[in-house]
């Protein structure tokens, strides 16, 4: 056991258990919060996987983002003006069996197949150039097709959310 | 066969490999799954999406990384990150909006386009 297994341990760590308070938690605030952890676990677990750029994006868009939109949304959507925001649950038990039938085939499949995987690239090289150099070469389309796809969304989400005066 | 299959879970456990990601990010979505059936809460429902995203996302990057540092799924990961920005915004609008026509963002209880 050397230190990559350690460090793997320990970002898999928190990464599973702030998943399962944003999950379990009735508290919404809590959930909000340990969805930070847990995104903050993915992006270790991407940087042991070599994949500095997807870190720092994941840092920058999930937590700074997409963690203050949910965090905006839960707060304006509640009356109550405290951090004791409680939600509640439904269809518990048929959630818990398909969530269950879902990891142990999922896990099954990765298991029976975990001896034939290859061994991992030694490349120390940083990603980013290489990203951006596929980005504009073989990918250039879909950047494209995904920029305009952002604008959509952001000009639609500021029409949508923007308060229309009744006359 | 059940000793031999524990012997063989516990000699697999400290050598990290591209199984053990792909457990985390299974155990991501089962998660994430749960927590969008379950949740009342839209937004709740929104958080567990983002969960599966991200366990898509962690698949994506070990397959990249123990392919050969093929960076395609890098890429592929990329765009999943841009989408689930626009999804979220668009997502946080509409549940604004049914917030100011509803009152509630309980997804059991708005089962009407208009009221």
């Amino acid at each position: 056991m050397d230190t990559f297994d350690i460090v793997f341990y320990a970002f898999a760590a928190i990464t599973v258990l702030s998943a399962f308070v944003v999950v379990f938690s009735r508290n919404m605030m809590y959930a909000a919060f340990s969805l930070l952890f847990t995104f903050f676990g993915v992006a270790g677990l991407y940087v042991l996987l070599q994949a500095d750029f997807l870190a720092v994006t994941q840092i920058l868009i999930y937590v700074g983002g997409i963690l203050v939109l949910m965090l905006f949304g839960v707060m304006l959507t509640n009356k109550v003006v405290s951090v004791d925001i409680k939600t509640g649950t439904i269809h518990t038990i048929p959630a818990m069996i398909l969530a269950a039938i879902v990891f142990g085939s999922l896990a099954a499949v990765f298991y029976a197949t975990w001896s034939k995987v290859p061994e991992p690239a030694t490349s120390a090289s940083t990603t980013t150039r290489a990203i951006g150099e596929l980005l504009m070469t073989r990918y250039v389309l879909p950047f494209e097709v995904a920029s305009v796809i952002l604008l959509a969304a952001l000009v639609g989400a500021a029409l949508l959310a923007r308060r229309t005066r009744k006359s | 066969m059940d000793t031999s299959l524990f012997s063989r879970v516990l000699a697999w456990l400290p050598n990290v490999q591209l199984a053990h990601f792909l457990i985390v990010s299974a155990i991501l979505f089962a998660l994430g799954l749960y927590g969008m059936i379950t949740r009342r809460n839209a937004i709740m429902v929104l958080m567990g999406l983002e969960l599966v995203l991200n366990a898509a996302n962690v698949n994506l990057i070990a397959f990249s990384h123990y392919g050969g540092l093929n960076l395609d799924g890098q890429v592929a990961a990329v765009f999943v990150i841009i989408l689930a920005a626009a999804e979220a915004a668009v997502a946080l609008a509409i549940v604004l909006n049914i917030f100011h026509r509803f009152q509630t963002v309980n997804v059991d209880e708005v089962s009407s386009l208009k009221e």
